[in-house]
């Protein structure tokens, strides 16, 4: 069952639920299954959850619930999600095209680990990620999960717009950008799937608790994917696992 | 319709915010000032969270295509139609061919512009908000630009029986360059050294001019870390005061992010958020400790009086 949530006001309209616990798959669960539990049974008195590493913080209404009675509300629901994590998580492929026009830093990411960029992109993509929440921009997801094999230094300077999908190395972390957005992560690739299109049913490809692979793709399916994208007949691939 | 003529400095179409978002990493948005936006719509009868303009600062020229009636309240950016000064903080009936102009600030940051139904741009995502960072709500997702149309309800304005219906003088705010707002400490008030958070109450802080409707960034006495200013990312609440390493505050307001990595030494009362929207450039900043129970007694004073006006019929 693990440790109980330490709850502390954060300005008078929200409270910062924070576990004492490691940064890992068994957090994450635990920290997305009670938002989900929040958000089920919020009953007016809470108006958003966002997700951090070991966090929650809960927005509640100071008009409607006193913070003390905010913050009973919340244990009560803490005592009873805490068994339930074992909800189905979702698996989505993410077809990457490494290197070349689409990904400029892979040989400086190969030569700064002592690898080939072939090396690079067999690491980058035999691994599974964990998406433990997102934010920054709109539907970015911090991933945990890659190996430190291919960890390498943001760039010096910089650049100054990075396209939508590009796939980046920052240190020990791997991301997507899902907006055109200055960056200094090092692009080793790009996805031709939109993280983030407000256009669609649900405009969000990934959420908190996801798991994420990469798929090694050419050319010639990033042109046809990309074309499937834009005119809304790709359907990504999602499978359910515990 | 409005025609935007000159879109001055920074002119989008806010209503109360796209809630329930954040978790996918999309702000908030919404009004800076949700007191004088409220206040906009409830002198033109319309629901509290009807779409305005916000306009900043100066240089708003617009063209009016059909009859209604509007309110301009917040900073006082000498709001004129035709060339005349006209009155805030009052129902104003303006006709085909008016030209309502912005042409400079004389106190606060920003005015709000409601008009009769509100702005009817369609809703993205629950909300008529604009997003420059996500691109979507208002006019595309961005700032106006010359030639712009701004839709609002076509509704007939005969029945409308408030006009030069004004707020009572008391609830009018007054907006000075010299701002005082209450704060409630934490969450991580114990990364701060003791001195610190003593300087930080007893400071006076300027407004940057980086300052936009994402934070409020200030500059003055170095606030110092016992260990370090980095924690681990998590959730950021409107009003929140983070303070990176370098030791100037920084206060999260309606277009913040919604994750952040850095310490926050505490967090402005909802009731003082608005004077944080009016303030700009060169202003300054001072802070005051308050209790929690204090900060909701305050909010709970404030939504009295928002229930004595909508009381009143406006039409």
């Amino acid at each position: 069952m693990g440790r109980k949530f330490n709850y502390k006001a954060s300005g008078d309209s929200a409270i910062l639920m924070s576990l004492d616990e490691d940064i890992n798959e068994k957090t994450n669960k635990r920290i997305v299954s009670l938002a989900n539990r929040i958000e089920r049974d919020a009953d007016g008195y809470f108006e958003e959850v966002i997700i951090g590493f070991r966090t929650l913080l809960v927005q509640y209404n100071p008009l409607k619930v006193s913070y003390h009675s905010a913050v009973e509300k919340l244990t009560y629901l803490e005592s009873v999600s805490g068994n339930s994590t074992e909800q189905e998580r979702r698996h989505i492929e993410i077809p990457v095209l490494y290197g070349g026009e689409y990904g400029p830093d892979l040989d400086s990411v190969a030569q700064l680990n002592s690898l080939s960029p072939e090396e690079v992109i067999k690491i980058h993509s035999e691994a599974s990620y964990l998406v433990y929440f997102l934010g920054f921009t709109p539907g970015y997801p911090f991933m945990g999960g890659m190996s430190k094999e291919i960890a390498t230094p943001r760039l010096d300077s910089p650049r100054i717009s990075i396209a939508p999908g590009s796939v980046g190395i920052a240190n020990d972390q791997t991301g997507i950008y899902p907006v055109e957005s200055p960056g200094g992560w090092r692009i080793i690739g790009q996805t031709p799937l939109q993280l983030y299109n407000f256009k669609k049913e649900q405009p969000f490809l990934l959420g908190a608790g996801d798991y994420v692979t990469f798929r090694v793709i050419l050319n010639d399916e990033f042109n046809d994917i990309k074309k499937r994208v834009e005119e809304g007949s790709y359907v990504s691939t999602v499978k359910e696992r515990n | 319709m409005f025609e935007i003529i000159k879109p001055g400095v920074f002119t989008t179409v806010q209503d109360l915010g796209r809630n329930g978002y954040q978790k996918y990493g999309l702000a908030v948005s919404g009004s800076a000032d949700h007191h004088a936006h409220r206040m906009a719509n409830i002198l033109v009868g319309n629901p509290e969270s009807a779409a305005v303009l916000e306009v900043t600062l100066m240089g708003l020229k617009m063209m009016v295509h059909k009859p209604t009636v509007i309110a301009v309240t917040g900073g006082d950016l000498n709001f004129t139609i035709n060339n005349t000064d006209s009155s805030m903080w009052s129902a104003v009936r303006v006709d085909k061919g008016d030209i309502i102009n912005f042409t400079g600030c004389r106190s606060g940051c920003r005015a709000y512009v409601s008009v009769v139904g509100g702005i009817t741009v369609p809703e993205v995502l629950g909300s008529r908000s604009t997003d420059t960072i996500g691109k979507i709500g208002g006019v595309e997702g961005r700032a106006l630009k010359r030639g712009d149309m701004i839709p609002f309800e076509e509704q007939s304005i005969h029945h409308f029986q408030g006009i030069r219906r004004s707020l009572p003088h008391h609830l009018i705010p007054k907006y000075t360059s010299d701002v005082r707002v209450r704060v409630l400490l934490g969450p991580q008030e114990e990364a701060f050294e003791e001195d610190s958070i003593t300087t930080f109450f007893s400071s006076s802080y300027q407004v940057t001019k980086d300052t936009n409707r994402m934070g409020c960034r200030l500059e003055g006495n170095e606030i110092k870390h016992k260990s370090g200013a980095d924690i681990v990312s998590e959730g950021i609440f409107f009003g929140a005061i983070q303070v990176p390493k370098n030791g100037q505050p920084i206060i999260f307001l309606v277009g913040r992010q919604s994750i952040g990595g850095y310490t926050k030494i505490g967090g402005v009362i909802t009731s003082d958020l608005p004077k944080l929207a009016q303030v700009k450039p060169g202003d300054r900043i001072t802070f005051e400790r308050v209790t929690i129970e204090e900060a909701h007694r305050l909010l709970m004073e404030e939504e009295k009086d928002f229930s004595v006006l909508r009381s009143y019929s406006y039409r």
